[in-house]
């Protein structure tokens, strides 16, 4: 028996290949042990088909707009970073001739133009960024919200081309020398993660409203659209309210009385 | 065969470094497996010292468990778990599993360290302060 | 075959060593990236990819132009391509290679990278990208290696290869129109957010493609006894030129479009790259650059004389490459992302360990060329070709 030099070779790699394909393989089938537990959702959480939020704006002053950032930003851990090119921002105050561009006109008012409100993510129904991802990080959860998996985001950022509402942000390094006071309850995020306004999921798990609903002095009203009889549902119904970019179809879960 | 010196002299310079981890720890005695501590108040509490499955399965399996409680949470949204025994608990490894085990250090670091396994899991989430730390 | 890359001329092993020392700064300024993270690049919030990102897509049209050359030599049996098609397979290994560790130098969590495989999601484009790319990255290492073998042995290449160039060659559009695809259907991207970014990819492709071959068969010309062959050379030249003209049409439609409709978002990208908008103006040059570089590079590829001669043709292959390279590799993505979703300008221009990590992946790219070209140009050198591409038997 003899082989040549280039044969074992190929033997050699191939047996390799199989060898560590062979590994990787039981280890993805094999099945954990808890499999067949029980688990099942915490019976005083808040349990909706579709949330939503509507904000008024008129309700809405420097201060409370002020309280309802702090709040959101201090129990997630949202670092505060002075340099603009690295933010991270869940909910922030903005104006309206930037949160709604096209709306605007040039006889507006400086005072309409630069009226001050909130902006987060949208929630959106029919959301791009989670159309895009590669590796379902991002996804939509029964109750409509738009979650992250911070455990599976690999970095790409293509969910930050994909939402036209600049509601995501990226962790450019490590976020925690930036974070003044953490919250052990909640936990950080880790660098080269994508990070946005899950509309306190964690909250409502506990039966619980959002953080900044609950500081907002009723300015921001959430509820369930598909429930007829909610707060949001009867506002939608009587008043004029607008969304952002509704002409892009991704369908936003936040309203605005203006 | 073709340069049959310069093969023999490689292989037994790659059999050298590929066995130098168990060449260099031969004849000395394992160092003693750690024990991670469960003494902390929150423990000492405890009437029936008891995790949330039995000591043998989570020794062995606590990872399995984090990673599905995790997935369970996070993609599912069900934040009760139901033990084997039918106590429930709630699915957070800050709020659930460091509440008793406050004492990182001596408990998860040991074996981790031990068995140079380097879970990234406190990158994100906030490790309790223990005694000497800010 | 691989041992041929291990005996060289004294400029081919400095020319290696060269590269190695590219690849090693390269490298050191990326393992400061995955230490810090992606905060040492010029990308911000607002614009969220840069320069990485860019040279992928660049660089899967030059992978996929590899077609211009193999699809008339197989389908045509255009003789003259005869020597060269190889060169092309292998420009495309290379490429695709460059795109996959741009987008791996990309990622922020570089080393869940597998997540791709483990969580399969059809809905993006990103994970058919990634892919179409591995595909075409092993149809064209067992063509090209493959059909070099059967030459050095001197027998013709066995028939179950040729369903595997078809595929190559249906597969390489492919890949730069899902390339495509990840920019042109996200919403509220108005420069990406064109039917036409798929097709006027293809074109400026098959321009950047065939330029750089042009180049390379110029320069191995020069230095080695192996001739890629004139005839061919011009050829490529034409193909070069007209699908410039095309690409240049395309980019012509799409400020039309813009202007004559006036709608301000479709505007805004256009006036932010060649004028600026509120005095941002960094990418203003690198337009003007670009569209300098076009205007020199199109008359000499169009008139016959100026193409025949070969210091002009280099010179308009090079000039064709940087336009398409600036146009694509930079002003594309950034483009994207100025104004910002609240209309606000944010610029970007790349950094010093950003530009070193990019250069270090240019690097590992032409090292990969470098090494197949050497066997391709040793097996070559020993086969003697007529003026038309076919094998002679040697008689001396």
């Amino acid at each position: 028996m003899s082989i040549s030099r280039r044969q074992f070779l190929k033997i050699a790699g191939a047996s390799a290949i199989v060898g560590l394909g062979g590994i990787s393989a039981i280890d993805i089938l094999q099945r954990g042990q808890f499999e067949a537990s029980q688990v099942s959702k915490d019976p005083k959480a808040l349990v909706g088909k579709r949330w939503a939020m509507v904000i008024d704006v008129k309700r809405l002053d420097e201060e409370t707009m002020k309280r309802c950032r702090d709040v959101c930003h201090r129990i997630h851990n949202v670092p505060d970073i002075d340099k603009p090119k690295e933010e991270i921002k869940w909910i922030w105050k903005e104006d309206f001739e930037h949160a709604f561009p096209g709306q605007e006109h040039e006889y507006m008012g400086e005072d309409i133009k630069q009226l001050p409100l909130l902006v987060l993510c949208n929630q959106c129904d029919n959301p791009a960024c989670v159309r895009v991802c590669p590796t379902k990080a991002t996804f939509k959860r029964e109750d409509g919200i738009v979650m992250m998996d911070m455990h599976r985001c690999i970095g790409c950022r293509f969910c930050m081309a994909a939402c036209p509402f600049g509601a995501r942000s990226f962790n450019w390094r490590d976020p925690r020398p930036f974070i003044k006071k953490e919250n052990p309850e909640f936990p950080t995020r880790m660098k080269g993660v994508v990070e946005k306004c899950t509309f306190c999921y964690e909250r409502l798990a506990i039966g619980q409203r959002p953080a900044c609903v609950e500081e907002s002095k009723g300015a921001l009203i959430f509820g369930d659209l598909e429930d007829p009889n909610s707060e949001v549902s009867k506002i939608l119904r009587s008043k004029y309210t607008i969304r952002r970019k509704s002409e892009l179809g991704t369908r936003p879960s936040v309203y605005y009385i203006t | 065969m073709y340069d049959g010196w310069k093969i023999i002299i490689g292989i037994i310079i790659f059999l050298g470094i590929a066995t130098f981890p168990i060449l260099y720890d031969l004849g000395k005695a394992a160092p003693p497996p750690p024990e991670p501590k469960i003494d902390t108040p929150e423990i000492k509490k405890m009437v029936e010292k008891k995790c949330v499955e039995p000591k043998s399965l989570m020794k062995i399996e606590h990872m399995v468990m984090l990673k599905d409680w995790r997935d369970w949470y996070v993609r599912e949204g069900r934040s009760i778990y139901i033990a084997a025994d039918g106590k429930q608990y709630n699915i957070s490894l800050s709020n659930t599993c460091m509440k008793c085990h406050s004492n990182k250090k001596d408990f998860c670091d040991k074996c981790h360290n031990y068995a140079a396994v380097v879970p990234y899991c406190w990158d994100c989430h906030i490790e309790p302060k223990e005694e000497g730390q800010l | 075959m691989l041992e041929t890359a291990l005996k060289g001329s004294r400029r081919y092993w400095s020319w290696v060593i060269f590269l190695l020392a590219i690849i090693g700064v390269g490298f050191i300024s990326y393992l400061y990236q995955f230490r810090v993270g992606l905060g040492i690049t010029g990308m911000s919030r607002d614009v969220s990819w840069g320069l990485y990102i860019g040279q992928f897509t660049f660089l899967v049209g030059v992978a996929a132009s590899a077609v211009t050359i193999v699809l008339p030599y197989y389908l045509h049996n255009y003789k003259k391509y005869g020597r060269i098609a190889i060169l092309g397979e292998f420009v495309a290994v290379a490429s695709v290679t460059m795109c996959m560790l741009f987008i791996f130098v990309d990622m922020g969590q570089p080393l869940r990278v597998l997540n791709v495989l483990l969580h399969p999601s059809p809905r993006s484009v990103m994970f058919f990208d990634m892919v179409v790319l591995s595909g075409y990255l092993l149809l064209n290492i067992l063509c090209g290696w493959y059909v070099l073998g059967a030459e050095r042995k001197g027998v013709p290449p066995a028939a179950w290869i040729k369903p595997f160039i078809i595929i190559a060659i249906c597969w390489a559009p492919s890949i730069h129109i899902v390339t495509a695809f990840l920019y042109q259907g996200l919403p509220g991207r108005h420069y990406w957010l064109t039917a036409i970014m798929a097709a006027k990819f293809l074109s400026s492709a098959f321009a950047a493609g065939p330029s750089l071959l042009i180049v390379i068969s110029l320069i191995l010309r020069k230095f080695t006894r192996f001739d890629p062959g004139w005839e061919a050379i011009q050829t490529m030249a034409k193909t070069a030129c007209y699908f410039l003209i095309v690409t240049l049409a395309f980019y012509c439609f799409e400020v039309f479009t813009a202007f004559y409709s006036s709608i301000p978002g479709h505007m805004h990208p256009i006036k932010y790259l060649f004028v600026g908008i509120h005095g941002h103006t960094k990418l203003v040059p690198v337009m003007w650059l670009c569209t300098a570089l076009a205007t020199v590079a199109l008359p000499i590829l169009i008139i016959p004389q100026a193409r025949r001669n070969e210091s002009a043709l280099g010179f308009a292959a090079v000039a064709t490459f940087l336009c398409l390279w600036l146009e694509k590799g930079i002003s594309l993505v950034v483009g994207g992302f100025v104004p910002n979703p609240f209309e606000r300008v944010f610029e970007y221009w790349p950094t010093v360990p950003e530009a070193l990590i990019t250069l270090g992946v240019w690097g590992i790219g032409f090292f990969v060329l470098t090494i197949l070209y050497k066997v391709t140009i040793s097996v070559k050198e020993e086969v003697v070709f007529d003026k038309y591409g076919e094998k002679q038997v040697q008689t001396e």
